[in-house]
């Protein structure tokens, strides 16, 4: 039994459909990235699997049971942090914990799980004191009170400065040395890199791109190419005495050569030498995760799931204060 | 399946939290009794009842008698005004004007002589309408002159009058006080607070993340109404205490008012939790409640008896259910009347059963 099935789950709020149509498995032991831009559908997608909203279509199913139905039993089973997580005021993170610990009639070691989670120094703060880091560590700490075999993370580390990510970061290895099964929903590409054996990448309710973050760079990325600082006459001249497909990029000043192989590198470079012409700056890039998702979620794709569109990323327009 | 010991856990963290909030304690317990303490005094002092009263005497007697004098004099052994005489050389109304005087008895320049004759002669009574002395001093005034107009003429008084207290013992604004006040620490307490943790918890997503829990919502209620209930007996324990010893309270403990400060707490938390779950944001729920609270506050007997309202509000008084908690604290400490508490009880029983129910219908963990 897989800990998670989803087959065309689908979930509308009014005309808006939040979720369309989207299936996933996620395996045993496997930490699982669910990205995606604000308003994706990755927080109603992961209510639904964590029992805390209704679906409208499909089947879901979590440690073989459903959710919604089965909530009261499966909430025994899994560990969640919610976006933003807040809890009272004035509990101490230890007190929090034992809290918990009664209300799932467990026994527990807190100082264990506050060692865990990092977060012993702060074990007798109250809860309205802790910085946003600290918060997030205390929400990590009460979703493993049950020893859950499954964990849910909605965005564990928004709004944190880099050091208190890079601490959660260490705590969900951890989690992960332990064998235990989560599911992250994030929109920081660096984090599903670092943290995801697989992601999925949703955009407008629907899964855009799944797999290894080198699979999705396979699949949707440009492969290599050369880029070089100059002018457009000189990329003319390139494309007029080489094979080469030669493109030039007029925000950026750049004009850019994808790679079949590795020696239409040197073919360009001789032409650009050969023109007389003056060039700047050369190197040779690869798509990263962040391209593929900027272009994934900027541009769409279609059934084929190719990316729909200009492969050229428009820089933003940004406005100047007087 | 309900479990104590989840309620227990609940109730301990809750009431910790409470506790360890300065503005939370403040308002359940300190607040009620300064509130006893202001009321107390401002009702409670050497006030012997009296009314000072203007008067001007222009009678220039007649046959070796000045009857306005005596009239005056007749005035002041009564033991609702004091009379203060202003000397005839002055103009009346500008002195009661310039002494911002509610009241005055102008007595006119032939009125020993008009009395011994038999002619008509009319006194003129200085009020303002706004004072709520100045119906007493007319009255007065004209209770002495009907004696006076009767001893003209040699009658004789059949009426006479005897003061007694309604109850078999002296009862003073603070016996009404307490209970009153108990009611309004019964309503607020309970009442705003919850409204402003079922919407704030609803915003932050606080529920969503309890109700990943083993805790039931019908046992996080109950561990709310068992903290109020804790804190009402608290409070009731400590506003009578102020009340007896600061200002010589009458009021009888038995064990008729245990219903009340159990299913007073009950019902209001139930309809702040019930103001908060039907509410859209905590802005919306704090106006909300205030609307529900506010009225209540005022019109259900909490700082003055409703008897003095006008019927159409007594009626709207009649429709609230601290009335029936106020009045049923009143009718067990103060008038011993247990007949009239048991009906105040099932009529809150009642209410309290159904808003319960609605609140815990209504109230969701989770969203469809």
């Amino acid at each position: 039994m897989l800990p998670i099935e989803v087959v065309s789950l689908k979930k509308c709020y009014g005309d808006i459909r939040a979720v369309d149509d989207i299936s996933f498995t996620v395996k045993q032991g496997e930490v699982f990235g669910l990205l995606g831009p604000n308003g994706a559908g990755k927080t109603t997608t992961i209510e639904i699997l964590e029992g805390l909203r209704a679906k409208d279509e499909g089947q879901v199913k979590v440690l073989g049971l459903d959710p919604w139905k089965d909530g009261y039993e499966l909430h025994k089973k899994i560990g969640v942090i919610p976006q933003e997580f807040t809890f009272f005021e004035k509990i101490t993170p230890k007190e929090a914990i034992q809290y918990y610990a009664d209300l799932f009639k467990v026994k527990v070691d807190p100082d264990a799980i506050l060692k865990e989670v990092l977060l012993e120094d702060s074990a007798k703060v109250y809860f309205d004191s802790l910085s946003g880091g600290q918060k997030q560590k205390t929400g990590l700490a009460l979703s493993l009170v049950n020893s859950p075999e499954l964990l849910f993370l909605d965005e564990p580390t928004t709004g944190l400065d880099p050091n208190a990510r890079r601490a959660i970061w260490e705590v969900i290895r951890g989690l992960k040395a332990k064998g235990k099964t989560i599911i992250l929903t994030t929109h920081y590409l660096d984090e599903a890199q670092q943290l995801s054996d697989r992601v999925a990448i949703m955009n407008h309710g629907k899964i855009v791109a799944m797999g290894t973050s080198e699979e999705i760079i396979k699949q949707h990325g440009s492969g290599e190419r050369l880029e070089i600082h100059g002018t457009e006459k000189l990329a003319n001249y390139i494309k007029e005495n080489t094979e080469l497909q030669v493109d030039y990029n007029r925000s950026r000043g750049e004009i850019v050569i994808p790679l079949k192989q590795k020696i239409d590198a040197l073919a360009a470079l001789a032409a650009a030498e050969q023109s007389g012409m003056d060039w700047g700056e050369i190197q040779t890039r690869q798509d990263s995760l962040d391209d593929v998702f900027v272009k994934l979620v900027s541009y769409g794709v279609n059934e084929q799931g190719e990316i729909i569109g200009d492969n050229e990323v428009k820089p933003a327009v940004s406005k100047r204060r007087r | 399946m309900v479990s104590g010991k989840r309620i227990f856990s609940d109730f301990k963290v809750f009431s910790r939290g409470y506790l360890r909030n300065k503005f939370g304690l403040f308002f359940g317990l300190i607040f009620p009794v300064i509130l006893i303490l202001i009321f107390g005094a401002i009702f409670s002092g050497n006030n012997t009842g009296t009314i000072d009263v203007y008067a001007q005497n222009q009678d220039t007697g007649a046959f070796g008698q000045n009857l306005g004098d005596r009239f005056l004099s007749a005035l002041n052994e009564s033991t609702t005004l004091r009379v203060i005489t202003v000397n005839a050389s002055e103009n009346f109304p500008d002195y009661l004007a310039a002494h911002s005087a509610s009241d005055g008895i102008l007595i006119p320049q032939n009125f020993s002589a008009n009395y011994i004759l038999g002619q008509p002669v009319n006194l003129t009574v200085y009020g303002n309408p706004t004072s709520s002395t100045s119906g007493i001093v007319s009255g007065t005034v004209n209770g002495y002159a009907n004696y006076f107009n009767l001893q003209r003429f040699n009658g004789t008084m059949i009426i006479g009058l005897t003061s007694a207290t309604v109850n078999t013992q002296q009862t003073k604004y603070i016996d009404f006080l307490i209970p009153g006040l108990i009611g309004f620490s019964i309503l607020t307490s309970p009442m705003f607070s919850l409204v402003n943790i079922s919407s704030e918890y609803k915003k932050t997503k606080l529920f969503k993340q309890l109700s990943l829990t083993p805790l039931t919502k019908m046992e996080w209620l109950t561990s709310k109404v068992l903290w109020y209930i804790v804190l009402t007996i608290a409070g009731f324990l400590l506003m009578v205490g102020v009340g007896i010893f600061a200002f010589g309270a009458h009021v009888t403990l038995t064990p008729w008012l245990i219903p009340f400060l159990v299913l007073g707490p009950m019902l209001f938390a139930a309809l702040g939790m019930l103001v908060g779950t039907v509410t859209k944001n905590p802005e919306t729920a704090g106006v909300i409640g205030n609307i529900v609270t506010f009225p209540m506050m005022f019109l259900a007997g909490t700082f003055f008896p409703i008897s003095i309202m006008p019927t159409y509000l007594q009626t709207v008084a009649h429709g609230l259910p601290l009335f029936y908690i106020i009045e049923g604290l009143n009718n067990v400490m103060v008038y011993n009347n247990i007949t009239g508490a048991i009906i105040d009880l099932v009529v809150v029983a009642v209410i309290t059963v159904v808003i319960f129910a609605l609140a815990v219908k209504l109230f969701k963990w989770r969203e469809d």
